[in-house]
């Protein structure tokens, strides 16, 4: 005989304006099983808990039904409540009257009709519930790390700190990502290279991180705990575990004109390359679309200057399977171009002569002509003609924020680094004048308004607040027409460089990795968080997260914020042996399958396969439907295809959901 | 197959050589262009400055028409006829309302479906690029071209849909199947500041100056252009330039369809090349094209 207890919160005035909660808890009264009823302005609250606990044992209930808000908002507070009375948390269902009632609703007298009934549907459902077992899945205590960007590299070494193993993949042939390509960092001004170069080196020697450079994820299947991940480790041409680094290959390759592509273009070369002095590992990647031999079918140059005989033509791509049980993904960002030929069809900047002048050029570029390491070391010379610009004019929000362009999000990170730009470029080039175009300066965070002040008060930066309408070539200068919406004015400059601050959109192939993981992205294609404010670094894929500018823009400190935090999840992941889930899972009843698979066809999530039954001979009886509890996600599904009626779901069986509707006919 | 011609008033006054090598053109590539019997105004800026729906309802009431006499595509060369067809065909398709009131107005359907297309498109999309270099007789090796787009042949964008805004090459392209060559400039698109030529001709000579000398220095030996009004001020204002600022200004200005008209040999003369106040005889004999 059942015994079930109705609670009814008044939400405050959430429920309580619309409902008359004291006429839902007498009717509930009179529903048959219901033993005891009672409402209350916060149930949620302490002393709201306690009188359900409290009841729970006086009454000897062996339901309870809570009308209040949603299952997503207090389902697990109320079954935690239950479950200390030794009542199994199964036995708690909640009865919506806050979102599906009395926020949508205005007439009191029949909204509190509505909520009775609802109040009656779950009644009838708690009285079927069994008292169900939390399914238990084991942890696979390792984590894979997609990207070696600076995000990558922070996620990878303090999962590795936390004693777990990490194993780290990187596209490109170091790791470092863009953040080995700046200059200086605002707002402190201190050295790129100097504060990541360690931390790459660290990353690579670390003795819990296996990293895999020149390397993409081929699939994915599998669960959180328990991925099973196929990495493509593409041929490099050059043993990896022979080499040295010693770098005469680079020095005997005769391709030498190749656009670098750590240099953003600006620098060259050689077929065969180790992207930059200080890349990690310090190993070279023969680039197959350009080296002679790969063309020609002679050369062989590098080959025969090797002493260490570690170039080999003969190499082919590799497939690496490894078990992980979390990911986190830092694929990080790339700049939009100007030009003509975009991906996603966006569209160039025909007035800003579409990217064809070579003294426009874009901030990343620029970065390299500030940097060290640059194609020019350090010194600020224009790519044309080398010569030292006297008035350099930067632009920002080029693409950002432009709904013609299809981008109208902020890229956040702009307004900061021009600042630092004309900084830097101040103290190269002490009599040269720099000139910003903004639509408004965002600055917010640790230091940086002040830092933008200093490069406008301090090293005389000329912020002018409008677009620049166009830019063209007037021999040996660039004409910069723009407007000056403060004085409103128009304005020319005739300028020696061009910076435009390009907005940071999603890795071009993004999408594809995003579906092997099952990641959701936005318009944009970036990476879509679980929660934007309460889960930032989850992702609505279980096990898996996010960390750096795959999400969106970023500046450096968040992206090492995100990736720490991304980070700790996986540790509390990893911490415990076995992880426990909902056990909304589908079950079939094996007597009566007959085996015709329409399950396995219509299921999502792959989680239904074949089981033949067999008998003690080992001679097969028949094959039935066999659920993988970990995969299932209770989506119902095979339940709706199954004709012999052979799957139930847990938690919300046929019998349950036909006598909730069933109650409502009384 | 047959278009309906819409020439609007200035290719019957002041743009008549542009009316006769749109004319003769089409003849020799066999695109036979009807003129639409009884076309009225386009309403121009006059129209659309003064009364909204007079700006809509007056070029709406020219494709009724057309469609009334059996066309399902008009050409027109002119800039702002052009301009003034399309948006209105736009504003009647977007708006319910909008086309109940053109409805009202004319007092005829206005769930017609009529093609527009400018003059040179008719030669992009109709007739082929790949065919049009078959058929020119006498290239016009050696001249460089400016090619002037203006800003009523693209803008806005949406609506127009003939070119990018900022950077358009279809005139570029069809000069350089001529055999002409198209000199990349930074002026094609900028503002000549069209029919303030009457209330503040001051402000027309500082653009169209503007113009020309970029058209210069990037090399050109004539400017080409698609809209009557950009011809005017082009053309006509050069020796008032000239005397402003102190300079000889002679740069010919060009219909693209005379430059077309030439490299298929039709005679200069019926091109209408006698009829421009800059006469670009001297550079085109100089270039050994006449």
């Amino acid at each position: 005989m059942a015994r079930i207890g109705v609670f009814v919160c008044h939400c405050g005035e959430n429920i309580g304006r619309t409902v008359d909660c004291s006429v839902v808890a007498k009717e509930s009264a009179k529903l048959r099983d219901v033993v005891y009823s009672v409402d209350y302005k916060y149930m949620c609250s302490d002393p709201g808990q306690i009188m359900v606990k409290d009841a729970i044992k006086k009454h000897n209930l062996t339901g309870v039904v809570i009308a209040s808000c949603s299952p997503l908002m207090h389902e697990k507070t109320f079954r935690r409540a239950v479950q200390e009375t030794e009542l199994s948390p199964f036995l708690c269902e909640m009865a919506n009257i806050r979102e599906q009632c009395s926020w949508v609703h205005e007439d009191k007298v029949l909204a509190t009709k509505k909520a009775v009934d609802l109040v009656r549907l779950m009644v009838e459902k708690v009285k079927r519930n069994t008292p169900l077992e939390p399914i238990r899945i084991p942890v696979t205590k390792r984590a894979l790390v997609i990207g070696g960007g600076i995000a990558g590299i922070q996620a990878a070494l303090d999962i590795a700190d936390g004693n777990q193993e990490v194993v780290m993949v990187e596209k490109s042939p170091s790791i470092g990502g863009h953040m080995a390509q700046l200059s200086e960092t605002f707002p402190t001004l201190d050295c790129s290279q100097c504060i990541l170069t360690p931390k790459m080196v660290s990353a690579n020697s670390h003795k819990n991180i296996k990293l895999y450079t020149y390397t993409e994820v081929e699939s994915v299947t599998g669960y959180i705990g328990n991925f099973d991940v196929t990495l493509r480790k593409k041929a490099r041409y050059v043993d990896d575990s022979i080499c040295s680094g010693c770098g005469i290959c680079q020095e005997k390759c005769p391709q030498k004109k190749i656009s670098s592509e750590f240099n953003t273009g600006l620098g060259k070369r050689p077929a065969i390359y180790i992207p930059f002095p200080q890349a990690v590992p310090n190993i070279p990647v023969i680039d197959k679309e350009r080296c002679t031999y790969f063309k020609n079918g002679k050369c062989k140059a590098c080959e025969k200057f090797c002493d260490r005989n570690a170039i080999k033509f003969d190499q082919t791509d590799e497939f690496i399977n490894i078990k992980v049980g979390a990911i986190v993904v830092a694929t990080g960002y790339e700049m939009y171009n100007i030009g003509k030929n975009n991906k996603n069809g966006i569209k160039g900047y025909g007035e800003y002569g579409c990217g064809e002048d070579p003294d426009i050029i874009d901030s990343l570029q620029f970065e390299r002509l500030l940097s060290a390491s640059g194609p020019t070391f350090g010194e600020v010379k224009r790519p044309s003609d080398g010569k030292v610009p006297e008035t350099v004019v930067f632009l920002q929000c080029v693409g950002s924020r432009d709904k013609a362009k299809g981008m109208e999000y902020c890229s956040k990170i702009c307004c900061m680094y021009t600042a630092k730009h004309t900084m830097l470029y101040k103290h190269k080039v002490h009599h040269g004048q720099a000139f910003v175009f903004y639509l408004d300066i965002r600055a917010g965070g640790k230091n940086y308004d002040e830092f933008v002040r200093r490069a406008i008060e301090e090293d005389g930066a000329i912020y002018l607040r409008g677009r620049v309408s166009k830019i063209y070539r007037e021999g040996d200068k660039l004409i910069v027409k723009g407007a000056d919406t403060l004085s409103g004015s128009q304005v020319e400059i005739a300028a020696d460089l061009v910076v435009l601050a390009t907005a940071i959109t999603a890795q071009p192939d993004i999408v594809p990795l995003a579906q092997k993981l099952g990641v959701g992205y936005d318009k944009y294609h970036f990476l879509s968080e679980a929660h934007p404010k309460l889960k930032p670094v989850e992702t609505n894929s279980a096990g898996i997260f996010l960390a750096g500018a795959c999400q969106a823009p970023k500046d450096i400190p968040e992206s090492v914020a995100q990736a720490s935090a991304a980070a700790a999840k996986v540790l509390g992941l990893c911490s415990a042996t076995e992880l426990e889930r909902e056990p909304y899972v589908a079950k079939v009843y094996e007597s009566t399958c007959a085996g015709c698979g329409f399950c396995i066809e219509a299921c999502p999530y792959k989680a239904i396969d074949n089981k033949a039954i067999v008998n003690r001979q080992g001679k097969l009886i028949k094959n039935v439907a066999y659920i993988n509890q970990g995969l299932c996600q209770g989506c119902g599904t095979c339940l709706s295809v199954c004709r012999s009626k052979s799957i139930d779901l847990a938690g919300f069986t046929d019998e349950q959901i036909f006598s909730e509707i069933n109650s409502l006919f009384v | 197959m047959n278009y309906g011609y819409f020439p609007g008033c200035s290719l019957h006054a002041t743009a008549k050589e542009f009316n006769d090598s749109t004319k003769l053109v089409c003849d020799k590539l066999d695109l036979e262009l009807k003129e639409i019997d009884k076309w009225i105004c386009c309403g121009a800026t006059p129209a659309h400055t003064t009364n909204q729906e007079l700006g809509i309802a007056l070029p709406f009431a020219n494709l009724q028409l057309a469609a009334d006499q059996g066309f399902d595509t008009v050409v027109a060369p002119c800039a702002a006829c052009f301009n003034r067809l399309r948006s209105a065909d736009f504003e009647v398709k977007h708006s319910g309302y909008t086309a109940e009131r053109v409805g009202y107005i004319t007092g005829s359907r206005t769930d017609i479906n009529v093609r527009i297309l400018h003059i040179i498109q008719l030669f992009r999309d109709e007739y082929g690029y790949s065919r049009l270099k078959e058929v020119f007789s006498k290239p016009l090796k050696g001249l460089k071209v400016a090619n002037y787009y203006g800003c009523l042949l693209l803008r806005p964008s949406l609506v127009m849909k003939l070119d990018d805004p900022e950077n358009p090459v279809i005139m570029d392209e069809l000069t350089n199947l001529t055999g002409a060559e198209s000199v990349p400039w930074a002026f094609k698109t900028e503002c000549c500041g069209a029919s303030l030529a009457i209330p503040e001709t001051e402000i027309v000579l500082d653009l169209s100056k503007k113009i020309i000398d970029s058209a210069k220095n990037a090399g050109a030996d004539v400017i080409a252009v698609a809209c009557p009004l950009c011809h005017a001020n082009l053309d006509m204002r050069q020796k008032q330039i000239g005397k402003k600022f102190g300079a000889d200004y002679s740069t010919p200005v060009l219909y693209i369809t005379q430059l077309l008209g030439l490299a298929l040999g039709i005679d200069p003369s019926k091109l209408g090349l006698d009829s421009h106040l800059v006469d670009p005889y001297p550079v085109l004999r100089a270039k050994n094209i006449l």
